[in-house]
């Protein structure tokens, strides 16, 4: 169990940059989410965590110690690959402990602590079997076995629930997520689905092109994203961004937005020109008496609420309503924002500007 | 009623099927039957014509491969009585056994060079392949070009620079250096079909085992080895066949000591005109270690041929 820290860490192919000096420190025990879209180095920082890539800059320090040049093997850490990549020519209980065959431990003890696993996985019954006519999920459960068997410092895991089905994802979610629990590993994962990081996760960073865009806890990510682009790429439907051209000084508690002033957080930064508004879905309420004017252009029914796109002047905004307000499509509707959600981002950067309410948990990579 | 079916074909196509197949078979296997057939018959049912079908089997063909002969008066044959079944074959046509000829060892020759270079060529070219296939390689396109380019020019457009080479090495005529020649022919060959077995395993279990604690080469042998076990066995195999069957180059660099059995068995020549029957007993020999090893692994043989044509 360790604490990972990771320094200016940067991965260049050719002339091709996958991550560009990355920072931020993995706490002892934590599950730690890294989210992106692919092809934003998520997998190569991990990979470079677990020494299967050498970083071409910065360091990683697990449990202290310096590793980023050091062989996979010295590192005492176990990786989940998304494809489960068990050795197909073994049986499930050979495939489990292999890793302990490789330290030389005695044969007595190995076959003890592989029952013990598969006791927690709940995979005792197959132990003889060989691994390739198993099911999805008992792929994963061996997966999974073959890392905690040898009891490492670190577990890495590359988007494991990825190669299952839709239905049983989530419930093989809640299982890792208990055997976390249970174990209090450091645990780093990798996902594209902002979902599934927001429903495992203690912890996630999001990247973007290599770039850390930010980190902290899912419920301060969600709320206060710390770019534009963490504020789009998190929540279903995501943030809505509007842009629009104005200027807020250190102290304001309203900005001028379009013909009318506009309540947010008290602003710690001073920004000017081409801004950006962001506004989360169920932070946009139905309200006639507004003179902020919508027009619903539709309306999509979620069951317990439902999702209403509105056409302003500023562009659209989704709300997210109770399904018991009756919405028509094309009817005129005032709408009013949150004030104590609002974000206002610096159209250029893509950077939030600090507030009262969002100063806290900002942390960029 | 039955119903049309696009992908299973119906009854009447499938004895069509069978039909064409059969025929074909029997074409390419006749010249087989043949020569097996000869190598049973007397030197003159091989040669009577019309050809005999139905014949008195005899192991006489047999017997004159794997010794020599000669003829003796018949005082002699009365005086020293046949001991044994392959005496008494010979002592029926006026001939006693001098000694062993030299088609075992032209066959042991035969063994060593092709095993040899096999051998060699699958084991070289597994480990080009599997460098080939994961490791970053400077000018790597280029380098696979230039292996499977040796294998562009036809063979007897070298063979002069090549036994010119031989001679000042001085490995004309040796084991060494045929096991040399046919490994450079093979690797090529080797070397592709290898890469292609070796690109679909998935790099990950590599990288699972390297997590596991286990070295780069452990790896390599305990988890891409076995999982290469196919390509390697159907690669070995096309080698086999290569080194095995080769004539030409056996022809211009092998006589006295290390000649494989293709330049020797048609130069069987019995007492008394062209021995057909040991020819033919020759030639049925050196077929088996081929088709026994062939059918040994035919199942990846088959696999081996679509290599490539089949994605998981």
């Amino acid at each position: 169990m360790a604490q990972i820290r990771i320094e200016n860490l940067r991965k260049d192919f050719g002339s091709f940059t996958a991550v560009q000096s990355s920072s931020f420190t993995i706490e002892d025990g934590e599950f730690f989410m890294l989210l992106g879209p692919s092809g934003c180095g998520k997998t190569t920082t991990l990979r470079m965590m677990a020494g299967l890539e050498l970083p071409t800059a910065g360091e990683i320090y697990i449990d202290g110690e310096e590793v980023s040049q050091k062989r996979a093997r010295e590192r005492d850490i176990a990786f989940v690959f998304q494809m489960f990549a068990l050795y197909p020519h073994m049986t499930v209980g050979k495939n489990i402990s292999y890793p302990l065959r490789s330290q030389g431990m005695p044969k007595a003890e190995v076959k003890r602590k592989v029952s013990e696993v598969a006791r927690i996985l709940g995979i005792e019954g197959i132990l003889n079997s060989p691994v390739g006519g198993l099911s999805g999920g008992d792929r994963q459960r061996v997966a999974l076995g073959r890392a905690i068997v040898r009891e490492p410092k670190a577990f890495f895991m590359d988007e494991p629930l990825g190669a299952l089905d839709a239905e049983f994802r989530e419930h093989m979610a809640e299982e890792l997520r208990a055997l976390h629990d249970r174990m209090g590993a450091t645990t780093v994962y990798v996902t594209h689905d902002q979902l599934e990081a927001m429903q495992m996760g203690d912890k996630i960073v999001v990247m973007n092109h290599g770039v850390v865009e930010q980190f902290g806890k899912p419920q301060d990510i969600y709320d206060w994203p710390a770019t534009t682009f963490a504020a789009g790429f998190i929540g279903s439907p995501p943030m809505n961004l509007l842009p629009f051209d104005g200027s807020v000084a250190p102290g304001a508690t309203d900005v001028a937005f379009g013909t009318s002033r506009l309540a947010v957080p008290e602003s710690r930064e001073p920004g000017k020109g081409a801004l950006v508004l962001g506004v989360r879905p169920e932070h946009v309420r139905l309200d006639d008496t507004s003179d902020y004017r919508a027009r619903v252009t539709a309306v999509e029914y979620l069951g317990t609420t439902q999702i209403v796109t509105l056409r302003v002047d500023h562009g659209e905004i989704k709300a997210r309503i109770p399904s018991t307000t009756r919405v028509q499509e094309g009817e005129s509707t005032g709408i009013a924002l949150d004030a104590r959600k609002l974000t206002l981002f610096d159209a250029e950067s893509g950077r939030a500007l600090r507030s009262a309410a969002n100063e806290k948990v900002l942390f960029h990579g | 009623m039955s119903g049309y079916s696009v992908t299973e074909p119906s009854r009447g196509q499938k004895w069509i099927a069978g039909i064409l197949v059969a025929g074909y078979a029997l074409i390419t296997i006749l010249p087989l039957v043949w020569i097996i057939a000869t190598g049973f018959k007397s030197s003159a049912d091989s040669i009577a014509y019309p050809p005999k079908l139905l014949f008195q089997p005899t192991l006489e063909g047999y017997v004159n491969l794997f010794t020599t002969q000669t003829r003796q008066t018949t005082e002699y044959l009365n005086a020293n009585p046949p001991q044994t079944w392959y005496e008494r074959i010979v002592h029926d046509r006026g001939l006693v056994i001098a000694g062993p000829s030299r088609f075992g060892e032209r066959f042991m020759n035969s063994v060593i060079i092709g095993f040899g270079s096999t051998f060699l060529s699958v084991f070289l070219g597994t480990l080009a392949a599997y460098a080939f296939s994961r490791f970053k390689v400077p000018l790597k396109d280029d380098l696979l070009f230039f292996v499977l380019s040796t294998r562009m020019m036809p063979p007897i457009a070298v063979a002069i620079p090549i036994f010119l080479m031989f001679r000042s090495l001085g490995l004309s005529d040796t084991h060494a250096g045929m096991i040399l020649l046919y490994t450079a022919v093979n690797l090529s060959l080797a070397v592709w079909l290898l890469k292609g077995f070796i690109d679909e395993i998935p790099v990950e279990y590599e990288e699972a085992a390297l997590i596991d604690g286990y070295t780069r080469f452990q790896a390599f042998y305990k988890v891409v080895l076995p999982q290469a076990a196919t390509g390697i066995a159907s690669t070995a195999i096309f080698c086999l066949i290569f080194a095995w069957n080769e004539y030409a180059f056996a022809v211009l660099l092998t006589s006295g000591t290390a000649q494989t059995a293709p330049p020797f068995i048609p130069t069987i020549i019995g007492v008394g005109g062209q021995d057909w029957p040991a020819v033919a007993a020759g030639a049925t020999i050196f077929l088996l270690p081929v088709m026994v090893f062939t059918i040994l692994l035919r199942k990846h043989l088959l696999r081996g041929i679509t290599f490539g044509a089949v994605r998981k």
